[in-house]
C-alpha cells in the first residue's frame, strides 16, 4: 500500500539571537529525519523533551516549512503543492493536543466546537452538519445530549474525545497525537487508547503518535521512531526495537521507564543544549558506552537486524 | 514503634451544600526507615492526606483525626510554634513542580540556606559549606556556582535535586515526596528516584512516595496504599500488592497498564472517579466496579485486615467464597461506561 506520509530528511532550523555582538546561533531542532507512514498503522516518535518531536510534528501538519527535505503527503509534495490541492493537502491531517483542558474553547458548546471545521471546509447546511457531528459523537463514545453542553462539564478523558471528535470531522487520513493520553489517569488513558485503536481499525487511520511514554507506545505503535537532540537514534518496527534495543539510548530509555525495568540503566547528566551539540554522536556526552571514535565520529544511520540504528558499537547489544 | 501514625483522619471543606469530605477517615502507619507508596488517580485525596500531615491543608479546610502522631507526639495538640518546628524539618515534603515549588525571586542558594538558617541556627557561612555540600550530595555538578543560579537558569531536573536538597537538609525522619517526578522526563525521571531511594538507605529516613503511577510504586515501594474517592482501598506489601491484587479497583488499575497489554484492547474501567460532591451510597468504587450487588450499593465496606494487609471490600478477590456471596447477594453488573 502507498504511503500517507513520506519524508525525506526533514530538517528544521532556527536562528536563535543571542544578543547584540554575538553571531546568531543556529539550533537544528530536526536535523534529518526520514520515514513513511502506511494507512492504518501507527509510528510513535519518542524522545525526551527539546528531542525535536513536537517540531516534527509542526512540519508534518504543515504549521512549519521544514528548512530542507522532502515531505509528500497522500502523494502530493508538501513543499510545491500543485495548484487547487493545498485545500485538500490541510484536511488530510488533522491533530490531536496533549492537554484537553486548554485545546477546547471554553466559551462554545461542544456542538460549535465539533461543527467549526464543516463551517470552514464544508458547504453543508447546518442540518447536515449536526447530523454529521451526532454521528461522529457516537462514534468517540459520546451521548447526543452532549451537544449543547460546554467543556467544562466534561472530564478530562471526555474532552479528549472531544478533541478526537474535532480532528476526524473532516475524515483526514492522518491523525498526529502530540502526546494525547499523558494528562489523564491511568483508568481514563486506556480507554482513550482504545479508542484510538478502535478508530483507526474502522477508519483506517495512519497515526503519527508522539509520546515519551515508552508502555504507552508499546502498546499502542506499529513503528517507532526514538529521536535525540534532532536526530534518529534507532528507527523501525517497535517488535524489534522493544524485544531488542540496539542503541545505547534507547535502552537506556526502556530501562528507565517505571514497571518496565529489567536490568536497570542510569544515564548520566542531562540533554547537551541543542545550541552546541557534540561533535561526534550526540548521545556521546551521557552514553555509558562511549569511545574516542564516538566522540569523534558522528555515527551514520545503518540498517541491523531489521532497523535503522546510529551507534558505531550496536553490535555488542546483539 | 511507628513514627507516623494516623487514624481515622478526615478532611472537610465546607461548600454551599454542606461539607465535602476529600480525606475520609485514613488510617495509615510508618515504621523508620519505610518505604511506603500511596496510589490513587487525581481527586482520590492522595496529596491532602500528606498535606494534613503536614499542617498545610488550605483554609477553609477542616482536619479532625482520632490520631495524627509524629513519634509519640500528637501533632493535633501542638501550637502551630510548635508544629512549625516539626514540618519541614522532621518531616519534609517534596512538590510535583520543582518550577513553581521555588520562588523564582531569589537564588536556589538562598532558598536553601533559608532553610538551614531557620532551622537549625547556622550562620550565613556554616549554612553557605553545608548548602554546598547538600548540593553535591544531590549530585548537582559545580556546587558553588550552582548556589547563585536562580530557578529559571536550572532545568527541571536540577530544580528538583535542589528541591530535594532542600528537604534533606535538616535531616529528616520522614520524607514525602508527592509526584516528585511526574513533570520530569524519564532519564530523568530514573535518576530522581534513584537519588530518593539511595538517600532513603544512607539515612535510614522513611519515604513516603505519592504518585499515581503503579510502575513507579513496583519499582520502590515496600508497601502500598491504594486510594479511591477519599478512602484507603486496600494496602499491603508491595510485593503481595503487584502479585494478588485484593481490590477490584486495584486489580483494574493493574490491568489497565498499557505497558501489562499483550496486544488487544486494554482492560478499562468504565465511567470516572466520582468527585466529593457526588459520591454514590454504599461501595464508592460501587458504580464502576464488574462484582457490584445490591449489598455493595447500601452497605459502604469497611477497610478491614485481609491476607496480611487491609481491604476495603465485601468481597475481595482472594477469597474462595466469594462468587457464592455475590450470587446470593444478587449482582448488578450494571456498570455502564
Amino acid at each position: 500500500m502507498s504511503a500517507i506520509v513520506t519524508a525525506t530528511d526533514l530538517v528544521r532550523s532556527y536562528e536563535v539571537y543571542r544578543g547584540l555582538f554575538r553571531k546568531p546561533g543556529r539550533l537544528r531542532a530536526v536535523g534529518g529525519i526520514s520515514f513513511a507512514l502506511e494507512p492504518g498503522k501507527t509510528l510513535a516518535i519518542v524522545g525526551e523533551s527539546g528531542c525535536g518531536k513536537s517540531t516534527l510534528a509542526r512540519l508534518v501538519t504543515m504549521i512549519e516549512q521544514p528548512t530542507a527535505g522532502r515531505l509528500t503527503l497522500d502523494g502530493i509534495d508538501v513543499l510545491d503543492p500543485p495548484a487547487g490541492t493545498a485545500r485538500r493537502l490541510r484536511r488530510t491531517v488533522q491533530l490531536v493536543f496533549q492537554d484537553p483542558y486548554g485545546s477546547l474553547n471554553p466559551r462554545k458548546k461542544v456542538g460549535a466546537i465539533l461543527e467549526a471545521p464543516l463551517k470552514v471546509n464544508t458547504d453543508l447546511t447546518s442540518g447536515e452538519r449536526r447530523s454529521r457531528v451526532i454521528e461522529m459523537m457516537g462514534k468517540v463514545g459520546l451521548r447526543s445530549e452532549h451537544y449543547a453542553r460546554y467543556p467544562h462539564m466534561f472530564s478530562g478523558g471526555q474532552r479528549q474525545r472531544i478533541a478526537i471528535a474535532r480532528a476526524l470531522m473532516l475524515q483526514p487520513k492522518l491523525l498526529v497525537a502530540d502526546e494525547p493520553v499523558s494528562a489523564l489517569d491511568v483508568s481514563v488513558q486506556a480507554q482513550v487508547l482504545n479508542l484510538l485503536a478502535d478508530l483507526q481499525q474502522d477508519l483506517g487511520l495512519a497515526y503519527l503518535f508522539i509520546s515519551h511514554d515508552l508502555g504507552v507506545v508499546g502498546h499502542i505503535a506499529h513503528d517507532v521512531l526514538v529521536m535525540y537532540l534532532g536526530l534518529a537514534m534507532e528507527q523501525g518496527p517497535k517488535r524489534k526495537i522493544f524485544s531488542r534495543p540496539l542503541h545505547p539510548y534507547t535502552r537506556a530509555l526502556l530501562t528507565s521507564t517505571p514497571g518496565m525495568r529489567r536490568k536497570y540503566i542510569v544515564v548520566k547528566g542531562e540533554l547537551p543544549s541543542p545550541l552546541d551539540p557534540p561533535t561526534g554522536c550526540v548521545f556521546s556526552t551521557r552514553c555509558q558506552h562511549v569511545t574516542d571514535l564516538c566522540r569523534a565520529e558522528r555515527p551514520v544511520p545503518r540498517t541491523l537486524e531489521g532497523r535503522m540504528v546510529a551507534c558505531h558499537f550496536a553490535e555488542q547489544f546483539l | 514503634m511507628s513514627l507516623i501514625q494516623i487514624e481515622n483522619l478526615n478532611v472537610e471543606f465546607p461548600s454551599a451544600s454542606g461539607p465535602m469530605r476529600v480525606v475520609d477517615e485514613v488510617s495509615l502507619s510508618l515504621s523508620e526507615g519505610e518505604v511506603l507508596g500511596i496510589v490513587g488517580e487525581s481527586g482520590s485525596g492522595k496529596s491532602m492526606t500528606m498535606l494534613a500531615l503536614m499542617g498545610l491543608v488550605p483554609f477553609p479546610g477542616r482536619v479532625t483525626a482520632d490520631r495524627l502522631s509524629f513519634a509519640g507526639r500528637d501533632l493535633q495538640k501542638l501550637t502551630d510554634r510548635e508544629r512549625r518546628k516539626i514540618s519541614g524539618k522532621d518531616i519534609a515534603m517534596i512538590f510535583q513542580e520543582p518550577m513553581t515549588s521555588l520562588n523564582p525571586s531569589f537564588t536556589v542558594g538562598f532558598q536553601l540556606m533559608e532553610t538551614l538558617r531557620v532551622h537549625e541556627g547556622l550562620d550565613r557561612e556554616a549554612a553557605r559549606r553545608r548548602a554546598t555540600e547538600l548540593v553535591e550530595q544531590v549530585g548537582i555538578p559545580a556546587a558553588a556556582n550552582r548556589l547563585r543560579s536562580f530557578p529559571h537558569q536550572l532545568s527541571g531536573g536540577m530544580n528538583q535535586r535542589v528541591m530535594i536538597a532542600m528537604a534533606i537538609a535538616c535531616n529528616p525522619k520522614v520524607l514525602i515526596a508527592d509526584e516528585p517526578t511526574t513533570a520530569l522526563d524519564v532519564t530523568i525521571q530514573a535518576q530522581i528516584l534513584e537519588l530518593l531511594l539511595s538517600l532513603q538507605r544512607e539515612r535510614g529516613m522513611a519515604l513516603i512516595l505519592i504518585t499515581h503511577n503503579m510502575g513507579v510504586v513496583a519499582d520502590t515501594a515496600q508497601r502500598v496504599a491504594v486510594m479511591y474517592a477519599g478512602e484507603i482501598v486496600e494496602e499491603r506489601s508491595a510485593v503481595d500488592l503487584f502479585a494478588a491484587p485484593q481490590h477490584p479497583y486495584t486489580a483494574a488499575l493493574l490491568a489497565a497498564r498499557p505497558e501489562c497489554s499483550e496486544g488487544g484492547p486494554l482492560a478499562t474501567i468504565p465511567g470516572v472517579v466520582p468527585g466529593p460532591a457526588d459520591l454514590p451510597a454504599g461501595c464508592l468504587f460501587g458504580p464502576r466496579c464488574a462484582f457490584a450487588t445490591l449489598r455493595s450499593r447500601k452497605d459502604r465496606p469497611a477497610l478491614r485486615d485481609w491476607l496480611g494487609g487491609r481491604v476495603r471490600c465485601h468481597y475481595p478477590l482472594g477469597d474462595a467464597t466469594r462468587n457464592a456471596r455475590i450470587k446470593a447477594d444478587q449482582p448488578v453488573a450494571e456498570a455502564t461506561p
